[in-house]
């Protein structure tokens, strides 16, 4: 993103707070992960707030249409970010919870798989979109939503998280896609 | 109350324009999660974006002078409306989850289901004494999950100012159950029987 000096400082001031409002919870799941909780971000109306303008001063000008948020915490970020770019919120959602007609996709987890679903008809050939969720880690979960999105003729313009576990190389597993992170953790 | 509120700080008529966009873009599928259940689908309101938007203001233009200091959404669908309202009103907002997704110290607060039980978990230090709640959920049935997540709140010092939702069952009486604990509820719509085309 483009910037003078001065709203370059604006924008770090408010990746600063963003940043620094995260909580880490060592061993979490389990032992050696140190888990990143946005759950701390939430309570700060300034540095969510500024969350959710940093993601949509970026896609503003882009035509985005969907706004595709991965449950759960993807539900909490998405939806903010589709009614201020006057977007459809699509729900990606663990398997049987969304009640109408769905496609799946499967995808790989360190022991086994998973599935994600999203509503039949909910997004249309050649809508531009955002996919949201809170991390990246590996990117096993937003490569699967890319190919779900894919599969339904969508245009998949970006991925953005509020925080990228660099070390993990998501970026590398989402292929051509760009991913965007506000705050990048080692 | 009335099921289907007319804001005070609006016309009449522009409420229930909107509350008409609002009950057309819900979405009726028989028969899930089990046969006789006529669920009650928000997605397509999701997939209007004025009618999306509409919801959400009409949420915060009852409560943004009430002095609300947190909203708590209840996982998974208190979190696609929680928010956006917490946003508008510059309110904290607190997820109460399913057991086990919360990575910090929680508290817990059990609650039955029709065969069964769950639980509701908070983390510790969300909510402080003093703090005023908003609870929000897309739909109260039985009201089960609402008063657990109300235990919660009061259990960590919050008063529940109210409990708002897009939809209410009202057969399944989740009105006077958090009536009988004092607790007024603020709805938009009732559920529908039609499956919609």
């Amino acid at each position: 993103m483009s910037a003078t000096n001065s709203d370059q400082s604006v924008t770090d001031d408010r990746v600063a707070r963003i940043a620094s409002s995260i909580r880490v919870i060592p061993d979490f799941p389990k032992p050696g992960i140190m888990f990143q909780d946005i759950t701390t971000m939430l309570l700060d109306p300034v540095a969510f707030k500024d969350t959710i303008d940093l993601f949509v001063e970026r896609y503003r000008e882009k035509d985005i249409s969907v706004v595709a948020g991965v449950e759960a915490r993807g539900f909490i970020f998405g939806p903010p970010i589709a009614l201020a770019l006057g977007a459809k919120f699509v729900p990606i959602r663990k398997p049987n919870k969304l009640p109408g007609a769905v496609i799946s996709e499967e995808y790989s987890l360190e022991y086994g798989t998973d599935k994600m679903e999203m509503h039949v008809g909910a997004v249309q050939t050649g809508e531009r979109v955002l996919i949201i969720d809170d991390l990246i880690a590996t990117g096993g979960t937003l490569a699967a939503a890319i190919k779900l999105l894919e599969r339904v003729g969508a245009n998949v313009v970006e991925c953005a998280c509020v925080i990228e576990l660099a070390d993990l190389k998501g970026r590398d597993h989402l292929g051509d896609k760009p991913v965007f992170v506000l705050v990048s953790s080692t | 109350m009335s099921a289907c509120n007319n804001n005070n700080n609006n016309n009449n008529g522009d409420s229930s324009d909107r509350i008409t966009g609002i009950k057309s873009a819900l979405r009726v599928i028989p028969n899930f999660p089990k046969p006789g259940i006529m669920f009650q689908d928000i997605t397509t309101l999701l997939l209007d974006p004025k009618a999306f938007k509409d919801t959400i203001d009409l949420f915060v233009e009852r409560y943004k002078h009430e002095h609300i200091s947190v909203i708590a959404g209840i996982e998974a669908r208190g979190f696609i409306f929680g928010p956006s309202i917490a946003l508008a009103i510059g309110a904290k907002f607190v997820p109460l989850r399913k057991p086990k997704k919360l990575p910090g110290e929680v508290i817990s607060e059990k609650y039955t289901l029709e065969y069964g039980s769950d639980c509701l978990e908070m983390h510790v230090g969300a909510v402080e004494s003093g703090d005023r709640a908003l609870i929000v959920d897309d739909l109260i049935a039985t009201g089960g999950t609402l008063c657990a997540a109300m235990n919660l709140l009061e259990r960590a010092g919050a008063e529940v100012v109210e409990c708002a939702c897009v939809i209410e069952v009202p057969e399944l009486k989740g009105r006077e159950r958090l009536r009988s604990h004092g607790k007024p509820l603020y709805v938009l719509v009732e559920s529908q029987f039609e499956p919609s085309s």
